[in-house]
């Protein structure tokens, strides 16, 4: 949770995922949607800001997980470089079976120009598969059909794969009915409006087949086929 | 020079004694262990427990929070684990807090608020709030917190049946918060707190709709303070019993308004999400203002306002 002002509008912190960890420095990546993020653009190098953190889960990534895809939509590709950074030197990642031999990272976004940290994702030696919904960049149309065409063409043996996702509710709603068909391990990570970040307010609750679970706590990540998502 | 005192934070509300007047606001502070991650509970005059129903509630569909200026609609809908829930899950660790509990308990009955009662009394919390303020269900609180004669009957049922400290939580959704602060001591509540949340209502008007699923919700924070503080002073001047104040207090200043305006505690609710510890600044802060004005216990600031006489 960062706080934004010292001021009193907006009264609230802000949840974050934490992008990338460099050293002592901590990476958040945000787009200026709202006043929040704007007073945030605003800071200045030097400026302190309040930080509540680290809160919640994390990706559960296990020795065991051998075959692992990366799925970012929009800026859902914030804690999805920092995984592929945690996980990239270990193998874990599934290859791309074509003549790029790279690990499977597949990210969509609206436009070009909302595409990012492409240089990032190089350095990793990640050449993702990547889609806009106006065809700018990368091939046209939606980050999830790419995904199944992609599977349906390689025909990639999908048993002992594990996706793990982070991006618009849209997307990872249909992610989980792809994923349900076709029996693939899958965590998301969700977004909710949230007050405390710590599990006292119970406004940032997901409905799940467990009842309600707080995304700030028993989250940010869940098992993918555990949400309902007809009724969040 | 100033003079030097040992200031003395302690506060008497009646037969509950407190080792300072800064305690947590119902709702905001979970079951007390989320916050003791962060710094040590037993700095707190007492925990206020979130509201606890006979049977689990399951709560209200999200968004259940929205942000507006200085302040932040809810409409939680009381989720909560149920008596039997609380007694396993959450009294154990209770148990080890050496400070006051206090546990908010909610009903769709005054048989359902007598039974918590016992209850509560029989597992040695050290008081228990009734909340018949809460906007956010349906049936529930709210008749209860809204209309004098289910309000008396209420008081004076759990009365009647338990001997613990009993506070009284009073709405500010009323035309008359006197009234029912009235009611509420000759009914045989030791105590009433106040306000709970004003009912407010907050639209995005791109998509036209309400940005609470519950359309409405319960508004906290800085944005109610003044119409908090000033019915604290107005039940101050109407009943003996002790108060206890909140409603948006960040700072020991705002704190001290409430003390000033007639409150012998205060509660931080909304505070809590903005800074874990904003209780303990807030104890600290109104150590040092005793300290600085050479006022040497707390009594003597419950009502300490002073009123220019008009010429």
């Amino acid at each position: 949770m960062l706080s934004v002002s010292n001021g009193l509008d907006p009264l609230l912190k802000r949840p974050f995922s934490i992008h990338r960890i460099l050293g002592d420095d901590l990476q958040f990546l945000y787009r200026v949607v709202g006043k929040g993020t704007e007073i945030l653009s605003s800071r200045k190098p030097g400026d302190t800001i309040e930080v509540l953190g680290p809160l919640g889960n994390s990706f559960p990534v296990r020795k065991s997980n051998k075959n692992i895809v990366l799925v970012a939509g929009g800026l859902g590709i914030a804690p999805i470089v920092g995984l592929a950074e945690k996980i990239s030197h270990s193998r874990q990642f599934l290859k791309k079976s074509d003549e790029m031999n790279g690990p499977l990272l597949f990210y969509g976004a609206k436009t070009k120009n909302e595409v990012m940290c492409r240089e990032d994702l190089e350095s990793l030696n990640i050449k993702p598969i990547i889609s806009t919904d106006d065809g700018t960049f990368g091939i046209k149309g939606n980050i999830v059909t790419c995904l199944k065409r992609y599977f349906s063409r390689h025909k990639l043996m999908t048993e002992g794969c594990t996706l793990y996702a982070c991006g618009p509710e849209m997307m990872l709603k249909s992610l989980s009915s792809f994923t349900a068909k076709k029996g693939i391990h899958c965590f998301a990570a969700l977004e909710q409006n949230m007050a405390c970040g710590v599990g006292t307010c119970l406004g940032c609750v997901v409905n799940t087949k467990k009842g309600y679970r707080r995304v700030c706590k028993e989250g940010p990540v869940f098992p993918i086929e555990e949400i309902i998502w007809d009724k969040l | 020079m100033k003079k030097r005192t040992s200031s003395d934070l302690k506060v008497d509300l009646g037969r509950l004694k407190l080792k300072n007047p800064v305690m947590t606001a119902s709702g905001t502070f979970g079951y007390g262990k989320e916050y003791s991650e962060f710094f040590d509970l037993n700095r707190l005059g007492a925990l206020v427990i979130k509201g606890i129903s006979l049977k689990p509630m399951k709560g209200n569909p999200v968004p259940r929070i929205c942000e507006t200026p200085s302040g932040m609609l809810n409409a939680i809908g009381l989720q909560n684990n149920g008596l039997k829930g609380f007694m396993k899950e959450q009294l154990p660790f209770l148990k080890t807090v050496k400070t006051k509990v206090i546990v908010n308990i909610l009903g769709n009955s005054v048989d359902d608020y007598v039974e918590l009662a016992q209850q509560m009394e029989g597992a040695g919390v050290d008081a228990v709030e009734l909340n018949v303020s809460c906007p956010n269900v349906k049936k529930g609180g709210i008749a209860f917190g809204t209309e004098p004669a289910a309000f008396e009957e209420l008081i004076r049922a759990v009365r009647k049946k338990v001997d613990l400290p009993l506070i009284t939580k009073l709405s500010p959704n009323v035309s008359d918060i006197k009234q029912f602060a009235r009611i509420a001591e000759d009914s045989g509540s030791d105590i009433i707190s106040l306000i709970n949340t004003i009912t407010g209502m907050s639209i995005n008007v791109k998509t036209r709709q309400p940005r609470l699923a519950n359309i409405t919700g319960g508004l906290s924070g800085p944005a109610i303070r003044p119409v908090a503080v000033r019915m604290v002073w107005e039940c101050y001047k109407t009943v003996s019993i002790p108060i206890i104040g909140m409603g948006g207090i960040l700072s020991s200043d705002d704190a001290l308004e409430f003390i000033l305006a007639g409150a012998s505690a205060v509660a931080v609710g909304t505070g809590n999400f903005l800074n874990p510890t904003t209780t303990t600044t807030i104890i600290d802060g109104i150590k040092d203002y005793m300290a600085q004005t050479g006022i040497d216990s707390m009594s003597a600031l419950t009502g300490a306002l002073k009123c220019p006489k008009r010429p």
